[in-house]
């Protein structure tokens, strides 16, 4: 295992990251906010923290290896995300216990959007473009670490986009250097931001909120600059350029990479996954609307467009409201709350399960059954038309039991923390889908409940960020053992 | 005409054989010795052995002046080489090879012209074998459906069975019992010989009936000779070889098909390039998973492994536990006529479909299609009428005026896209596609000179 390199890059990352205090304290000073010093702060003791820590290892230059990544990947998430928590807690007009700042900053950088502060429309814009800034980037970093480290560390079936790749994304490392895909896939998430942003503005947003929401968007966050969420500004316009955004974030960024490369937007209906993506969101927004529609919670038009949105906004596990949605029939808020398990798709910045694993679930359940009727049949499963190995499959299986048997889990962890079960139950399917918002005690903000919990969740976040299994190796003795 | 056939497999052998009785010099080379020794011994023909792509061999087969080149053997490398030498050393007019590999044919616009590699016709026999099933699936209850005029025309023989409206009746009751669907009996087999067909001649129960007919009429006139057979659903394919696959995806998207294959890796690699087909590992003659697999629910049972035997008792037994049809490709000739009309319903040989693709171009005259039918003891014909009625022994003359040989008759006539069956009084135009029935070998250079133009064309 080589540390000191692991230290070294940490130590550069480090460095880096304090720059992105930067902008937030010129928004502090363009607004006159008034908390422009916790942000310099901040740069300066991280910036300093972070050379501190690079000078003795500065000369380590070490080649890294499959089992050093999984290192890396965890060490930076805890690192960023305890460097990223550091202004909300030294901020003069925040108030909040070191467990708050922690939580807010994880949830932030994991683009769950859990929040724990509430009366939003009243804190500095600083701290609420911060906020944004840190579920941007924090989407930034998954989109390399779903597009290019997983599929390299083979997490969870992810091994199906190394090389041969089923459907059209022929290559899914794009371009021959993991440098290079990154770069590429900023480019992407830059271009897609920036027209997300436009859009808001053309729509009626003014440009911080614009620029604000655009970052969550395109990060599958579900940070907002209102306590309201989308629902503050009720214009059916912002509503449909975040759903169309939600959307697409929710794609593979590789297509996204094929589509800016041949000009054509063709490959995202050949994309079987996106298909499938595309008729989960079509079929589960049908019952949704139906049910809102028949039960006279709201008249026809209304119930198409918050079914519409709350569906978009929950599966891709983004988070945003439009109305409090925990209060609807219980068949609702249960039926969506489920469907965050499915997410996006992977290569993507949401959470859940992601969509290709669910797909191949399915079809090895189909084949089940098929076995049975003819049991000297031979019955591959494909994803568009390639057959994807035994391997991949067992992989696939592997991850949905480990997944689900750490939802149990954090569920009884958290029971004995003290929670409701509505509650718990809602909150650690959030967390782990990184979705955002729960029901019960969690339905608006995270603010209410006890610090373990908080703890837990934060875990939850990262749990699910990392594809469980990240986390999950660096805690078994083997991975250690020389 | 003097013709070069490499390779004397399966299909360079029943080539060499049938080109053999119609006055050609044919030479054959193979490296294998006894396979040429029991030709020549057979046949009046000459052999050379070697390497068929070798120059100094070609040179011994006398490529200097040989009009045609076939390259049948078993490697397509070989075959390429061959027609590539001959065409550069010898300029061989007529080059003919046949293509196994996929990948071959699907860059074949490209590669096989005189730039890359001249070869003027590429002949696939699984293809063929395809082709032919598949046309005896789209039309239940025939023995052979051949194509004329790209399809425009098909004849088909069928074998009449008690019950049918026409069985036991006279030919001329055909018209009047359908009088607008237009059809030609163009040739009955009655216990193995020909009989050429007249308005007054009756036909019997168990007579192999060819009748000629525009492509969807063809439908009614078979149910003037058997009830009425519905379409084939539900289809089972024994081996998974090149046949059975290509048959496989061929036919899955109209009918459910299952194919069933021994190796395990084959089975993978099967299940992995079909789509709708379900596909089963095990032994093709295995009574447990034929019933398992519904057996007696399936219309057509199509045994197309490598191995005539196992074909044949696959069939057998697939007919005695309730298949409603069994077709058995059959390599060897000597069992086609055995099976053939027992338990087995339809016997196909796979050189006798190959060989007649192959006869098209050997033609003299301006033949586009030749088929075998009864494994050979009978051919059809497609020919191009050329010339007007000056210098050309047909044009112009109507059908009932045309001096044709004994034995020989004409079915139909197409002429554009329109099918006209061949009634007496019709005259022929230039250009017109002949469409003729011969019941005896023999007779094609007749009818080759026929449709030849006289001197003063030029």
């Amino acid at each position: 295992m080589q540390f000191k390199t692991i230290i070294r890059i940490t130590s550069i990352l480090l460095m880096l990251f304090s720059t992105t205090m930067l902008p937030s304290a010129l928004v502090s000073l363009l607004f006159k906010d008034g908390s422009h010093m916790a942000f310099v702060t901040s740069f300066i003791s991280l910036l300093t923290l972070g050379f501190i820590i690079w000078i003795p290892v500065r000369n380590h230059m070490g080649e890294l290896r499959t089992r050093d990544g999984f290192v890396i990947t965890v060490v930076f998430w805890i690192v960023l995300g305890l460097a990223g928590s550091v202004p909300l807690y030294i901020a003069p007009a925040m108030d909040l216990s070191f467990t708050d700042a922690f939580f807010e900053s994880f949830s932030g950088l994991t683009t769950t959007g859990a929040t724990v502060i509430t009366g939003l429309d009243q804190l500095p814009k600083s701290i609420l473009f911060y906020r944004q800034q840190l579920q941007w980037l924090g989407g930034m970093g998954i989109i390399v670490l779903a597009v290019a480290i997983l599929p390299m560390l083979g997490i969870g079936g992810m091994q199906l986009y190394r090389a041969e790749t089923p459907g059209p994304v022929k290559d899914s490392k794009l371009t021959p250097r993991i440098t290079e895909t990154a770069k590429a896939l900023w480019y992407i998430y830059l271009t897609l931001t920036s027209i997300c942003a436009f859009l808001y503005w053309a729509a009626g947003m003014d440009w911080f909120d614009a620029i604000s929401h655009a970052f969550s968007t395109v990060a599958i966050g579900g940070y907002s600059t209102h306590d309201a969420s989308i629902g503050y500004f009720d214009s059916a316009a912002i509503e449909f350029v975040a759903m169309v955004f939600m959307l697409l974030a929710s794609a593979n960024f590789g297509l996204h990479f094929i589509a800016f490369r041949n000009k054509s937007i063709k490959h995202y209906l050949q994309d079987p996954e996106y298909q499938f993506f595309l008729v989960i969101i079509a079929v589960i927004a049908i019952l949704i609307i139906s049910m809102l529609w028949f039960t006279q919670t709201y008249d026809g038009f209304q119930s198409l467009r918050l079914g519409m949105f709350q569906t978009i906004s929950i599966l891709t596990t983004t988070g945003f409201a439009t109305v409090d949605f925990s209060i609807w029939p219980l068949y609702v808020p249960f039926l969506l709350f489920l469907s965050s398990f499915i997410g996006g798709c992977a290569g993507s910045t949401a959470g859940g399960i992601k969509v290709i694993r669910v797909a191949l679930l399915l079809k090895q359940g189909a084949r089940e059954i098929k076995r049975l009727i003819h049991p000297q049949g031979v019955f591959p499963i494909k994803i568009g038309s390639k057959p994807v190995p035994d391997s991949v499959i067992q992989s696939v299986w592997g991850f949905f039991s480990v997944y689900i048997m750490m939802y149990g889990l954090i569920f009884l962890a958290l029971l004995a923390t003290g929670m409701d079960f509505l509650t718990t139950w809602s909150a650690v399917g959030a967390s782990l889908n990184n979705l955002g918002p729960g029901l019960g005690d969690v339905a608006q903000h995270y603010g209410n409940i006890n610090d373990a919990a908080k703890w837990i969740l934060a875990f939850a976040m990262l749990l699910g960020r990392l594809e469980i299994f990240t986390l999950l190796v660096l805690l078994t003795p083997m991975f250690w053992r020389h | 005409m003097k013709i070069i056939i490499l390779g004397a497999g399966q299909v360079g052998s029943s080539l060499a054989e049938s080109l053999a009785s119609e006055y050609n010099d044919i030479t054959v080379v193979d490296t294998k010795t006894k396979k040429l020794r029991d030709l020549s011994d057979r046949l009046d023909i000459q052999t050379v052995e070697g390497m068929g792509s070798h120059p100094d061999v070609l040179v011994r087969a006398g490529a200097d002046d040989a009009d045609m080149l076939v390259a049948v053997t078993s490697s397509d490398e070989v075959n390429m080489i061959a027609c590539q030498l001959a065409y550069t050393l010898f300029r061989t007019p007529q080059k003919i090879a046949r293509i196994r590999s996929r990948s071959y044919l699907d860059v074949g616009d490209q590669v096989f012209d005189h730039e890359a590699i001249p070869i003027n016709v590429l002949i696939s026999p699984e293809q063929v074998v395809c082709d032919f099933i598949r046309r005896l699936i789209e039309t239940p209850g025939s023995l052979q459906v051949l194509d004329f005029a790209k399809g425009l025309v098909q004849l088909v023989g069928v074998k009449a069975v008690p019950g049918g409206p026409l069985v036991g009746q006279e030919i001329r009751y055909l018209r009047q019992h359908m009088p607008s669907v237009d059809t030609r009996v163009a040739a009955i087999f009655r216990k193995d010989r020909s009989i050429i067909p007249i308005a007054s001649t009756v036909i019997e129960a168990d007579d192999e009936v060819f009748f000629i007919a525009a492509r969807n009429d063809i439908r009614a006139v078979m149910s003037e000779l058997r009830r009425h057979e519905s379409s084939y659903k539900r289809l089972i394919i024994a081996g998974g070889g090149n046949i059975g696959f290509r048959l496989a995806q061929l036919l899955e998207k109209h009918y459910s098909v299952k194919l069933i294959d021994r190796g395990i890796e084959r089975c993978q690699w099967l299940s992995e390039n079909l789509s709708n087909s379900v596909v089963l590992q095990g032994n093709v003659a295995n009574q447990e998973l034929l019933v398992e697999e519904n057996i007696e629910d399936t219309d057509v049972f199509i045994a197309v492994t490598n191995d005539d035997e196992a074909n044949i008792m696959a069939s057998m037994l697939a007919k005695r536990l309730g298949a409603r049809k069994v077709m058995t490709l059959i390599n060897n000739s000597a069992y086609v006529d055995l099976v053939q009309g027992g338990d087995i319903d339809v016997a196909i040989s796979p050189s006798q479909a190959t060989i007649g693709s192959l006869l098209t171009h050997v033609r003299k005259g301006d033949i586009v299609s030749v088929h075998k039918l009864r494994r050979g003891v009978a051919e059809a014909i497609e020919a191009i009428a050329h010339g007007d009625s000056s210098n050309s022994k047909v044009v112009g003359r109507c059908v009932e005026d045309i001096d044709l040989p004994e034995g020989c008759n004409i079915g139909a006539i197409v002429r554009g896209d329109e099918v006209l069956i061949a009634h007496d009084d019709l005259i022929i135009e230039s250009d017109d596609h002949v469409v003729m029935f011969l019941v005896d070998r023999r007779l094609i250079p007749d009818v080759e000179r026929l449709f030849q133009v006289g001197f003063t064309f030029f």
